[in-house]
């Protein structure tokens, strides 16, 4: 127990939490995206999927409290740790100039971070809890239901993901959050082997493998809501 | 040449400061920074203003005594070096120079640009002790060290604790300084016995003083003059992480 308090209590600690927990976030946003890049394979294969994680409950569960915890971690040590950060100046500099040599990315890494955790609210509001009214497009995701050759049902994800991107609001709103938690990769990914002191790769290599990795993320996330919207999927459900 | 130089001026501590704009005497291009506000002060005394106060020492980049946040950078707009070591002929004739002191909690200011950079030595302090034999000098290499780790050892070894990476920070961090202290021992083996006791030390008086915590940005690195690594920062994070883990060493039956 104390090995935990002292961790708490050091800035450092805190940072190595962040860092790990963004691991382990980073891990979910990848697996997140390689399942719902299903959606380019058609309707019954990303049901299917969708229908194999409802039949897990135990891992479905696991998963969920995990990732909980981790987002609770990782935005209680980031508020901690910005307040002390915040208290460390308490007169700023009068020139008006940002941090010398310091990235767009490094320096908004509390405000893209706040912004993600409020999206992934509406994300899980708009198609884990599927609650009519943030939809925007007045349907009930719930009610859609795919019917199978041997006379069974299963929920029609695949029909509630293009009827949810096809408002050009909702899906800007998701482009825009994407884009900024891939802002947030960009120096979190590089950043993180810093806290936890790998210096195995070089710097340069690191800052190249966070950006590289953030605009893959970003350009597997931004398809779906993008070829919804511009019709190249899900044609056969609009019709 | 000639320049104008906005100016904090604050009394002391306690009172509310402000900027104050100044158009500087005739300068030579080739005065340092420290130079041309002399010059300025004289002027000002002639004319029985308060002269500006502002940290100097060596003038040599060696002593870190200097500080000065120039144009919104510390120690002006060159790369590894001081603010004594910047030259006029580094601005422009007529420019309009924004002349600041470091600002952070554990600075506290003292008068117009001079700050209190005791909580360095606070840190330093809490590194405490080596195990060295003292006496005689030892014989010539009779303690073999790695090439690679004698280097890294001076690199660290550069910093002057000038406080230009707490300066430039925007969390007011102070690890590049405290990485580049634990560092320099750590990587020699005369500072192998105490290593794990001084990392936690350092680091435990840093949070305390107040100081923020590192996001990477990397600011402190491009504002060195001893061109300290952020390098340094990711190998303290390192040892501290072991050190954490490993907790205070059990005693055994034999001390018993």
């Amino acid at each position: 127990m104390k090995v935990i308090t002292r961790l708490w209590r050091s800035s450092l600690g805190r940072k190595f939490l962040m860092a790990l927990t963004g691991i382990a976030l980073w891990g979910f946003v990848v697996g997140h995206l390689i399942g719902n890049l299903q959606v380019f394979l058609g309707a019954d294969k990303l049901n299917a999927y969708a229908a194999f994680l409802k039949s897990q409950p135990g891992l479905l569960w696991g998963a969920r409290l995990g990732l909980l915890a981790m987002v609770g971690l990782h935005v209680a040590s980031a508020i901690s740790l910005s307040a002390q950060n915040k208290a460390a100046r308490p007169v700023d500099y009068g020139n008006g100039l940002p941090p010398h040599a310091s990235s767009y990315a490094s320096r908004t890494m509390l405000m893209s971070g706040l912004i993600v955790a409020s999206f992934i609210l509406y994300h899980l509001l708009h198609y884990t809890l599927l609650v009519p009214a943030v939809n925007l497009s007045g349907a009930d995701f719930a009610g859609y239901y795919q019917k199978l050759t041997d006379g069974s049902e299963r929920h029609d994800v695949y029909r509630m993901l293009v009827i949810g991107f096809r408002h050009p609001v909702v899906a800007g709103f998701y482009l825009l959050s994407i884009a900024l938690l891939c802002l947030h990769l960009s120096h979190g990914l590089s950043a993180m082997f810093q806290s936890l002191g790998v210096t195995r790769f070089t710097r340069l290599g690191r800052d190249r493998f966070a950006k590289i990795v953030g605009i893959l993320i970003f350009v597997g996330y931004a398809s779906i809501p993008a070829a919804v919207v511009l019709g190249l999927i899900g044609k056969e459900v609009v019709k | 040449m000639k320049v104008r130089i906005k100016v904090w001026r604050q009394k002391n501590a306690d009172s509310q400061g402000a900027f104050e704009t100044y158009e500087t005497p005739t300068l030579n291009a080739n005065m340092s920074f420290l130079e041309m506000l002399d010059v300025v002060n004289e002027d000002l005394s002639m004319k029985g203003q308060e002269p500006i106060a502002f940290d100097h020492d060596c003038r040599e980049g060696i002593c870190g005594t200097c500080s000065l946040v120039i144009n919104g950078k510390p120690h002006g707009p060159h790369r590894k070096v001081a603010t004594c070591q910047t030259y006029m002929r580094s601005f422009q004739d007529g420019e309009t120079i924004v002349v600041e002191p470091f600002r952070a909690k554990p600075f506290p200011l003292i008068k117009d640009l001079v700050v209190n950079r005791k909580s360095f030595d606070q840190i330093i302090q809490a590194g405490g002790f080596i195990s060295v034999r003292t006496g005689s000098a030892p014989d010539a290499n009779s303690v073999p060290v790695p090439k690679i780790n004698s280097d890294l050892a001076m690199d660290a070894a550069q910093c002057i604790g000038c406080g230009a990476c707490v300066a430039a920070c925007k969390n007011a961090s102070a690890m590049l300084f405290v990485s580049a202290k634990v560092s320099h021992l750590g990587l020699l083996p005369q500072g192998q016995p105490e290593r794990e006791r001084r990392v936690l030390a350092m680091v435990g008086t840093m949070d305390e003083l107040g100081f923020g915590s590192c996001t990477v940005t990397g600011s402190c690195e491009a504002v060195c003059p001893k061109d300290i690594s952020l390098d340094f920062i990711a190998r303290m994070n390192r040892d501290y992480g072991y050190a954490l883990i490993k907790g205070e060493p059990h005693r055994n039956s034999a001390e018993d």
